[in-house]
């Protein structure tokens, strides 16, 4: 009954989706305010009734109610609970219901928290988000519907893949999505500023804190899944520049340019044509993202069952809403008049260079993505573009911008003086090279692009905090405090999170350190780890609520004792026999050792891949940093509060009519 | 600077780093790129000793074989025409005779492959789709094993 209702009222929600869609554009272009307010209405009702949906689904889960063929497909009596729960989305039709369920979340917060925007814009910004949950609800309803019965209940379910059996279920998919999804809403934004012809600076002020918070979400969403795979594959890495990894970092990268860019645009009136079409792209990014991950076009690890018809119609989804916003794009774009031009060493102008490098650099990354579909859609060869290649093209192209990172932060709008912006750089650029190059001397070497890696990292961190002390210490240390207080968080956000791209460089760099032994050890046996001696204590097994493990236990030493039992396993589940890899790490500083246990063979040998990844975890790091500068950002009231306003929440309708 | 000179320096510029970054681009393509073969094109020739590809197809029942120092030795089949392979490491934990696998390495003088990689799979059901489309070539395809992959 409650999966009926649940069905009953994600067509309803359609329905709903269908009506905003349509009558509040209808009334702005008839100039009729009536029928533009009811568009924020219709959002928070479409939004509670797709949750509504959404509860239905878990509910099913939660009862393991397995006349539900997707329960059936993906779940098991004996799943943990968080698993039931979090298998919801483990799926390929409860992630569509998830997709949806978001699209509808920032339709309805937009309704409700912009309430100050013009009418007109709220509407129209709300009726293209609308289309575009009316396209995913109707996919959902007609290809694939998560609420189908089987006619005759089965008494077990077939099982979740037990990779997907971790806590990262609960976390990565929704962090990604509210970011993925999230930047809809500026899409949306940036239509209704292309329809109604008011591409100006308060654009940029109302999308903001919208792209701000999305691209929270993305950067934690990506950095999650990376360290998910790092710890559940049992391989150790953390980016395999997958297609569907990248499928998330080219939003990212464009969504993180039109975040820089947006602001150019709010302060200087300038580089509106490009904003909006940031705007446009990273939605469209987000869209061929959905569509290569859920088109099975892609061989990968997200690849869920592969049905031609479902591609075809995200295809028809994606074409449709990336060609009409082009469209629109290109029609408006003779009437957004250009703004001015600017001195290329100025804020402004480290933003361009920002924007531009990020655009290239995802252009390579969309190329080495898309390359192998075109070659086979045209000759049917078979290629697969991996590592080597966004080593060459994109990783080199984000250079420069790191470089540049320190410097366009000292850059002051309008005129900067690179001359004294260099002066202070110059300091730290030396003092890091000498501190690098002392280092590597004591440890006897190194890899030179690592050292260079660690030393740009290290540049990038003091650059983003210098920003900070030079304001605090101005004008000698007595009014520290006093100064440090009046800095606007705006700009400790903006070092935080430039100090993280550092800390995630050094991480990166720091790999090349990183010790790998691939052995097979008898009981008693003992090998050399980085600074630790590692000996195999015997086999172990357990019995788990759905699987059963093998263990192998070892203990980890260094010249003090034993200073950690650590234990790899290999499990077997119920339902799938399929074995997985439970890695065993030990964490010190920010470095870990990781242990991976293969294949066990008689006299209880057992194969092993053990590592020591010296400051592997500042890999993770740097993103969380750049999280919490965007969340201050954020938070701050200067940028979201004032916005110029244009007849808000006058009750009378637009001029003329 | 007038407003025409600054114009044209911003499009110099946008256009020299477009300009390097598709330099970039198209020698990483030219060079960087690994094709996917099956054991059959192998047999053909197609590949050059030397050359770095994929290998993808089943792993022949009763071709594994261990041996010390963690090399493993198997083949690789596509129904018509089978590769050795040696490879070194630990192999993925979906590793099986008679499932699907995709390799990475290169042949040797003597025909025998070398890899470097041995890719993992996700999900006991799941079937690359190269491989897929390599034994449906060979008609060796059964539509019942490879029912669906799974993975947000």
């Amino acid at each position: 009954m409650i999966v009926e209702l649940g069905h009953f009222v994600l067509v309803l929600a359609l329905v709903v989706a269908l009506f905003q869609a349509s009558v509040p554009v209808w009334g702005a272009l008839r100039r009729d305010d009536v029928l533009v307010r009811l568009a924020p209405r219709a959002a928070v009702l479409q939004f509670l009734l797709v949750a509504a949906s959404f509860a239905a689904l878990t509910y099913a889960y939660l009862g393991s109610d397995f006349s539900v063929l997707n329960v059936f497909q993906n779940s098991h009596s004996l799943k943990p609970a968080i698993y039931k729960w979090s298998g919801v989305w483990g799926n390929h039709e409860g992630s569509m219901l998830l997709w949806v369920l978001i699209l509808a979340l920032f339709g309805a917060a937009v309704a409700l928290f912009s309430r100050n925007l013009p009418a007109d814009i709220l509407g129209v910004t709300l009726a293209v988000q609308a289309m575009i949950a009316s396209a995913f609800l109707a996919f959902l309803l007609f290809a694939s519907n998560p609420f189908i019965r089987i006619p005759q209940a089965p008494f077990e379910g077939q099982g979740l893949n037990p990779v997907l059996q971790d806590p990262g279920l609960a976390i990565h998919p929704p962090l990604l999505y509210l970011g993925y999804v999230g930047f809809s809403i500026v899409f949306s934004f940036a239509a209704a500023a292309l329809i109604l012809g008011r591409v100006d600076a308060a654009f940029a002020r109302m999308v903001r804190p919208w792209t701000l918070a999305a691209w929270i979400a993305l950067t934690l969403g990506i950095a999650m899944g990376s360290y998910w795979a790092y710890y559940e594959l049992g391989w150790g890495g953390y980016w395999f520049w997958d297609p569907v990894e990248n499928a998330s970092l080219m939003p990212w990268m464009t969504g993180t340019a039109l975040l820089h860019c947006a602001i150019v645009m709010e302060k200087r009136e300038a580089l509106k044509t490009w904003t909006i079409l940031l705007a446009i792209i990273t939605f469209s990014l987000s869209l061929l993202g959905t569509f290569l991950v859920r088109s099975g076009v892609l061989t990968s690890v997200h690849a869920f069952a592969v049905d031609p018809e479902r591609g075809l119609f995200i295809l028809v989804i994606l074409i449709a809403f990336i060609g009409g916003s082009f469209a629109l794009f290109a029609a408006r774009a003779r009437a957004m008049e250009g703004g001015g031009l600017f001195a290329p060493v100025s804020r402004e102008g480290a933003l361009v260079f920002n924007n531009l490098f990020l655009s290239v650099a995802a252009l390579a990354v969309f190329i080495g993505t898309l390359y192998p579909l075109l070659l086979e859609a045209l000759n049917g060869a078979k290629i697969s573009v991996g590592a080597p290649f966004f080593n060459l093209t994109a990783v080199p192209l984000m250079i420069p911008l790191f470089v540049v990172i320190p410097i366009g932060q000292k850059l002051a709008w309008k005129r900067g003086d690179l001359l004294g912006a260099l002066q202070r750089l110059w300091w730290i650029a030396a003092a890091v090279l000498c501190a690098v190059a002392a280092g590597a001397f004591a440890l006897g070497g190194g890899p030179v692009l690592a050292l260079a890696g660690i030393a740009l990292g290290l540049y990038l961190v003091l650059g983003a905090l210098d920003d900070i002390v030079e304001r605090s210490a101005r004008s000698g240390f007595s009014h520290v405090f006093a100064r440090l207080s009046g800095i606007p968080r705006a700009v400790f956000a903006m070092a935080i999170a430039h100090a993280g791209v550092g800390v995630m460089v050094i991480g990166i760099a720091a790999t090349a350190f990183e010790q790998e032994k691939i052995v097979s050890m008898q009981p008693g046996e003992t090998i050399r780890l980085g600074a630790f001696n590692l000996t195999l204590n015997g086999l172990t097994t357990e019995a788990g609520p759905n699987y059963a493990s093998v263990g192998a236990r070892f203990s980890l030493r260094n010249e003090t004792g034993v200073i950690a039992d650590l234990t790899p396993a290999k499990r077997t589940y119920v339902g799938r026999q399929m074995p997985t890899s439970e890695v065993a790490r030990y964490r010190y500083g920010f470095s870990e050792v990781y242990l991976a246990m293969g294949e066990t063979s008689e006299g209880n040998r057992v194969d092993l891949r053990a590592y020591d990844k010296p400051f592997v975890l500042l890999i993770w790091l740097g993103p969380v940093l750049m999280a919490l500068g965007g969340l201050l950002s954020l938070s701050d009231r200067r940028l979201r509060v004032g916005a110029p306003k244009r007849a808000a929440r006058s009750p009378q309708p637009q001029p003329a009519a | 600077m007038t407003r025409k000179q600054k114009r044209l320096a911003l499009i110099l510029g946008l256009g020299a780093v477009l300009a390097v970054a598709l330099g970039l681009i198209l020698t990483a393509l030219r060079d960087q790129i690994v094709f996917f073969r099956s054991p059959t094109e192998v047999a053909q020739g197609k590949v050059k000793p030397g050359e770095a590809f994929r290998l993808g197809g089943l792993v022949e029942a009763g071709s594994v074989q261990r041996e010390t120092g963690q090399i493993v030795r198997f083949s690789v089949t596509d129904g018509a025409t089978t590769v050795k392979v040696t490879y070194q490491g630990l192999l993925p934990d979906l590793f099986r005779e008679g499932q699907g696998v995709v390799t990475e390495g290169r042949l040797d003088a003597s025909g025998s492959f070398t890899a470097t990689n041995v890719l993992a799979k996700h999900d006991e059901n799941y079937m690359p789709r190269e491989v897929a489309d390599s034994l449906k070539k060979q008609g060796v395809w059964r539509d019942d094993a490879p029912a669906k992959g799974s993975k947000p």
